[in-house]
């Protein structure tokens, strides 16, 4: 078992595009759940249409890749006004059925080979970054220090990601100190008090959905700069992780998505890491490396479970400013 | 949340959990044990050794081919492979870059198969993102498109209808449980799975006959339910934890559920024995096999039980009581966590069968086989209305019905897509549902 390769492969996780996209991904999550109280379960519904929109831009209507990021954010805005429509004035749990439901007719669209000169079927889409990287500034080769050495280009999707989610946080931040932040909340603690002192809450609600689902996309959109965009990975489970991820930083609260994504990604990463390698010198001895990789989820969704009972508020957040009112 | 708080509220949560952990590891050593005796249906040839896999099926007619040779190859790497009796070839290569040139060698093939004249015996496939890609040769047109409309559209109703009564029997226990709890519980489709891998741990695993499995596996289901109310559910409902945790409690059970059972059974399909694919005659365009009447009687007798249980018996009053108006029904005197328990009982059992039923429509069990009906599921109690039980069956039905009429006009690989955008289209009208009364909206 080498140790230094585990621990080098996990932290290098802290860097993976991946990883950039689910920090937006919670971001994002953390406007609708933790400031509005709205029961986003549409996620990766939110990713597929950001990262989707920008590859379809660039390889079916070969538009440049500025233009592709604002589509594919503008897709995320429909999307969100598709779903808010019928369900905000609803309960909660009206909400959450719908956005599931919508992501995974999202999936099946991009999925099926109805499409497939645009979408690429169950193969997904590639070759599509090539005007991303040719805009890179950085000089070419591969450098870095200890496990953070990449390529040129990867060190560019990481720039852009780390600025990205820099914008975003300053924007969470500035916004929900704002009236407009107050009112949101006031929203997520009691609609009804609220809609007394003259708000519109449905147009508050519409806004909050708006703008994390464009955080949301932002984060599909980092991702497949960095990967191919492919429609198994954005599945519901997919939702679930990001939720998790929120979860454990803390729904209400700034940088608690930004540590909860990355904490996610990188116990995952040692664990998927680690566990094949003890099974390897023999500590596990009822488990095969596949199912040792299974039992990462296993414990991903038991976390989930422990996280939702005994720490609902989270690693950052208070117990004052607990997101589950209802 | 409106069941009432005892006083003695604070039994240790923990030991909660480490409750439901000990049953999942248990679980887990089940499947161990059940693993050897049933054999793995992902058999490729010659592709064991090599990392990355073109595979794809031949077909003429509609008809699997057998015995065509293919051979892939990129200039670098050649490699071969003949079709099986369903049609499937599958080519182990060294490497996904570049372009594979696939060749369907036209000598191969047997006599009395016709080739269009315009067909390509090469075609190109490129890796994605996977390690495997799929490359179908399609010879002559599929059998259906001569099959009239009408004809079509008969056989699709009682397809669905079938599909329907099978997604009723989850969809019920869904929405009692909602009724009941307040609990949108997104390890209902694991339940399902679990029944029907409860099937095949005692038909194939143990080896007792189909018939004696059945029933055992929905005993074992209903047990679950008890287990699962017992070790989970009510500990946290004395905590007072609201309806939206343990919703996302829900979640990570079912995500926890899931991958434990696909440790269990790897990611292969497998099938429960007694079913059988041949077509009763006799019935027209209706294409029907014996076990789908049977699954079909099965699903009417279960649902027709359970509307009897439900509006005549004392328990069945006391539930629907509670369903209205939990606070009102613990003041008439109705224990309600005896009869939330009943209903998770009941619930685990409607839904264990249901995986049963739903691993002979399909055919096959595979570990996230409730999953992918979850959603379905789930647009059934909301179309119908939710919390009602004779809701989420009409809305059931109504989805069975969509799913598999819906394609006659749209490709079958969306045909889930249409019921869920109809469930989406529904909460714009009306989001009470057919059967729901407007309150329960809020």
């Amino acid at each position: 078992m080498n140790i230094l390769q585990i621990l080098s492969n996990t932290l290098a996780q802290i860097l993976a595009p991946a990883t950039l996209g689910y920090v937006l991904a919670a971001i994002g999550l953390s406007v609708h759940f933790g400031f509005a109280g709205l029961l986003n379960m549409g996620v990766a519904g939110f990713m597929a249409i950001g990262a989707y929109g920008f590859a379809i831009s660039i390889l079916t209507f070969g538009l440049p890749w500025p233009v592709a990021v604002l589509i594919g954010l503008g897709a995320a805005v429909v999307f969100a006004l598709i779903m808010g429509i019928p369900t905000l004035r609803l309960r909660g749990d009206y909400l959450a059925i719908v956005t599931i439901a919508a992501a995974e007719v999202l999936r099946l669209l991009f999925l099926t080979s109805a499409f497939r000169r645009q979408t690429g079927s169950a193969d997904g889409l590639s070759g599509f970054q090539s005007g991303f990287r040719a805009s890179n500034p950085l000089p070419p080769g591969r450098w870095g220090f200890g496990p953070w050495t990449y390529q040129s280009d990867q060190w560019w999707v990481i720039i852009v990601g780390i600025i990205t989610i820099a914008i975003a946080v300053l924007l969470v931040w500035l916004l929900m100190r704002s009236p407009w932040g107050r009112v949101i909340r006031g929203i997520r603690e009691d609609e009804d008090a609220v809609r007394s002192l003259g708000k519109n809450v449905f147009s508050y609600k519409m806004q909050a959905l708006i703008f994390g689902g464009v955080i949301i996309a932002a984060g599909g959109i980092v991702t497949a700069m960095g990967t191919n965009v492919n429609p198994n990975v954005y599945v519901t489970s997919q939702t679930f992780y990001v939720w998790t991820a929120l979860l454990l930083g803390g729904a209400a609260t700034i940088f608690g998505p930004v540590l909860g994504a990355v904490l996610f990604w990188v116990v995952r990463a040692f664990l998927s890491n680690l566990l094949p390698a003890l099974v390897d010198i023999g500590w596990l001895p009822f488990l095969t490396a596949e199912q040792s990789q299974m039992l990462v989820f296993v414990l991903v969704g038991v976390a989930l479970m422990l996280l939702v009972i005994f720490r609902p508020q989270g690693i950052l957040g208070s117990k004052k400013e607990l997101t589950f009112v209802r | 949340m409106a069941i009432i708080r005892t006083s003695h509220a604070g039994r240790s949560p923990s030991r909660a959990v480490s409750l439901v952990l000990a049953g999942l590891f248990s679980v887990a050593l089940l499947f161990g044990l059940a693993a050897p005796a049933a054999a793995d249906t992902t058999d490729d040839e010659g592709g064991e050794s090599l990392p990355f896999t073109i595979s794809g099926n031949v077909r003429s007619g509609g008809e699997p081919v057998e015995g065509a040779e293919i051979a892939a190859s990129n200039g670098d790497f050649e490699g071969e492979a003949v079709t099986d009796d369903k049609g499937r070839f599958s080519i182990g290569v060294p490497t996904k870059d570049g372009t594979w040139t696939l060749v369907l060698d036209e000598d191969s093939l047997p006599s009395g198969v016709s080739v269009p004249d315009d067909f390509v015996f090469e075609q190109e496939v490129t890796f994605g993102n996977t390690s495997t890609v799929t490359k179908n040769f399609t010879l002559g047109a599929a059998e259906r498109s001569t099959v009239s409309f009408f004809d079509q559209l008969l056989s699709r109703t009682v397809n669905g209808l079938n599909f329907g009564l099978m997604l009723a029997l989850a969809a019920i226990g869904l929405s009692l449980v909602f009724g009941t709890t307040g609990l949108s519980n997104f390890a209902h489709g694991e339940m399902v799975t679990f029944g029907a891998l409860m099937a095949l741990l005692f038909s194939a695993g143990v080896g007792l006959p189909i018939w004696l499995a059945i029933p055992l596996a929905v005993i074992v289901s209903a047990l679950f339910g008890l287990g699962m109310d017992a070790g989970i559910w009510r500990p946290l409902r004395r905590k007072g934890i609201g309806t939206v945790q343990l919703m996302i409690v829900s979640i990570g059970l079912s995500l926890a559920l899931r991958y434990v059972f696909q440790m269990g059974i790897g990611g292969g399909t497998r099938q429960l024995p007694g079913g059988t694919t041949a077509v009763i005659p006799g019935l027209g365009p209706i294409r029907l096999t014996m076990t789908d009447v049977i699954s079909m009687g099965v699903s009417i007798v279960v649902i027709a039980l359970f509307a009897w249980w439900l509006m005549r018996t004392r328990i069945g009053r006391a539930t629907r009581a509670v369903s209205d108006n939990p606070s009102l029904a613990a003041a008439s005197g109705i224990d309600v966590d005896a009869v939330v328990r009943v209903v998770w009982v009941m619930a685990a059992a409607l839904a264990g069968l249901s995986g049963v039923l739903w691993a002979y429509f399909r055919p096959g069990i595979k570990w996230d086989m409730g999953t992918s009906i979850l959603l379905l599921m789930f647009a059934a109690v909301t179309l119908g209305g939710l919390g009602t039980a004779f809701g989420a069956l009409v809305g059931s039905i109504i989805v069975g019905l969509l799913v598999e009429i819906s394609t006659l006009w749209i490709p079958s690989d969306l045909k889930y897509a249409g019921a869920l955008v109809v469930l989406i289209v529904i909460m714009l009208f009306r989001p009470q549902g057919i059967l729901g009364r407007r309150e329960r909206i809020g």
